[in-house]
């Protein structure tokens, strides 16, 4: 009994975090990409602006919850809760440290990318319930999208779990003690890390909500409590692919000894996540949009391939016993 | 952009695209350490020129008169007509505006009343902090406007350059050898 106690202690307490963590990304979203553009960025509300986010989500809790007439009101209102759940959910899976972590299941991964395509109901939703043109070209767009980067995100993670055969993310970190699985599964990274990128629709790839062709995409007609939802989705997504990069490729909270004594494991965790976030920043900062067609046809005949090969080059290599976990 | 029609080629284009994205990201990585061009407005003051054109003023001349005539020819100018004005005589036989009334909530800055005024008394300053919580507040009477200096053009006296010829008691006397006055400005001249 007092275990459960224990365990939804530690589920409220992740998800206590992970929200604000979620809201405070948006302030040092704005701020690095002020830094990279030779601007300053959010600096007047709080030290240094830290307290941006705080006057962020008081103006959109202030602002009104407006639900279009013309809308399919059941699913416009749960669309973007879908799409919240799905992201946290994916963190129950999660290893933060040797000791904390939701749950250890065995099939972990496969957890993640079933919540992965979850979440993208809750835009296909969105884009149809709004019952707009540019939610539905959004929606359209996020369907297609997701459909096809699923696909070699699915098969760039089968390299990891081909060499440490295994499911459970625990199992998987653990297994990186030797040496992190980015030496061997560097184009599983490559590959997994752009398939994040579309799947969490961030820049480049956000073309559902691309807001010069789409005004704002799958969100057009979405206001207040709603949209803020699609915003914590969309960067607790950010968070959750560095969170999984990590995991999956630079071995977890693990660290080479001399560094590991420095600090304890659940701070090296968040430091190399905070380490990708910032990665996803500078993507969004540099790099342009491609055209709807060029990500389709980029997706299925160069990364597919490339993932394959790479499944291909990893079981050979481990069948001849060149590389081990 | 180059074919792609052979395999080779093909490939070539995928690791082009690939290194050009990497640089793109390098060379905005490479920001991080470059100074921010922000300046950071009410602490840190822009630089405006002096001949900035902004919050208009009423000048007087040297002996501390006021320049203004009241001859309208700002009023005239003003694109926006947001200048109005009454001239009157006073008992000295100078002309000076009755009341003088801007109203900057229309006011362009545009300096065409600074142009046109033929006794530099209506003159742009570079204050630009003209923002009021009550719109009322921003139509200056002649009293806001009128300042204790000379503006620009610190010896210009109106009366002073622009006499008339006379000719008293069969004496001639050409513009500006009168007592008190100077030879008249020359207008095509390009220095203020």
């Amino acid at each position: 009994m007092i275990e459960i106690l224990f365990k939804l202690l530690e589920i409220l307490l992740i998800i206590a975090l992970l929200i604000p963590i979620a809201a405070m990304l948006v302030w040092v979203e704005r701020r690095m990409i002020g830094i990279w553009q030779n601007r300053l960025g959010p600096n007047r509300v709080g030290p240094l602006g830290i307290l941006q986010s705080v006057a962020d989500l008081l103006k959109i809790l202030g602002k009104e919850d407006w639900v279009p007439p013309f809308s399919e009101r059941t699913v416009f209102v749960l669309a973007p809760v879908i799409g919240a759940v799905c992201v946290l959910m994916s963190f129950a899976v999660m290893p933060f440290s040797p000791t904390i972590g939701v749950s250890d299941l065995n099939i972990g991964l496969l957890f993640f990318l079933a919540m992965a395509s979850l979440a993208v109901y809750s835009v296909v939703l969105a884009g149809w319930a709004s019952n707009s043109k540019y939610a539905l070209l959004g929606g359209m767009r996020a369907a297609a999208q997701t459909v096809s980067y699923e696909v070699f995100m699915g098969l760039s993670v089968m390299g990891v779990v081909l060499l440490t055969g295994s499911f459970n993310l625990r199992e998987i970190v653990l297994a990186q003690q030797e040496g992190w699985l980015i030496e061997t599964q560097f184009v599983g990274f490559i590959i997994f890390l752009i398939a994040g990128i579309a799947e969490s629709h961030r820049l480049p790839f956000d073309l559902p909500e691309a807001e010069t062709e789409l005004t704002a995409g799958f969100h057009t007609e979405y206001s207040g409590l709603k949209f803020a939802l699609f915003f914590l989705g969309e960067y607790l997504g950010v968070t959750l692919i560095s969170a999984m990069s990590v995991v999956l490729f630079f071995g977890g909270w693990l660290m080479p000894e001399p560094l590991a004594s420095w600090l304890p494991p659940l701070v090296w965790f968040i430091l190399k996540v905070f380490f990708f976030v910032l990665f996803f920043i500078l993507l969004r900062t540099s790099l342009p949009r491609p055209r709807f067609d060029q990500l389709l046809s980029f997706g299925w005949k160069y990364m597919l391939p490339l993932a394959l090969l790479n499944l291909l080059v990893t079981a050979a290599l481990k069948l001849g016993g060149v590389i081990y976990a | 952009m180059p074919s792609s029609n052979n395999k080779s080629g093909a490939f070539a284009l995928a690791l082009d695209m690939f290194f050009s994205q990497l640089r793109t990201m390098g060379l905005v990585l490479k920001q991080t350490f470059v100074k921010a061009d922000t300046v950071e407005y009410p602490e840190q003051k822009p630089y405006l020129a002096p001949r900035y054109r902004g919050r208009i003023v009423l000048t007087r001349d040297p002996d501390g008169e006021e320049r203004c005539v009241g001859c309208n020819l700002c009023a005239a100018a003003c694109p926006v007509d947001c200048i109005a004005l009454q001239q009157t005589i006073d008992d000295d036989g100078r002309k000076r505006a009755d009341f003088f009334r801007i109203n900057f909530s229309r006011c362009i800055l545009c300096g065409f009343c600074e142009e046109a005024c033929p006794t530099y008394a209506i003159q742009l300053t570079p204050d630009v902090e003209l923002a009021e919580y009550d719109r009322k507040n921003l139509v200056y009477e002649k009293q806001h406007l009128l300042i204790k200096g000379v503006g620009k053009y610190p010896d210009y006296s109106f009366y002073r350059y622009s006499g008339v010829e006379l000719d008293i008691n069969g004496q001639h006397k050409a513009k500006g050898q009168a007592k008190n006055e100077k030879p008249p400005v020359d207008i095509k001249g390009l220095m203020p």
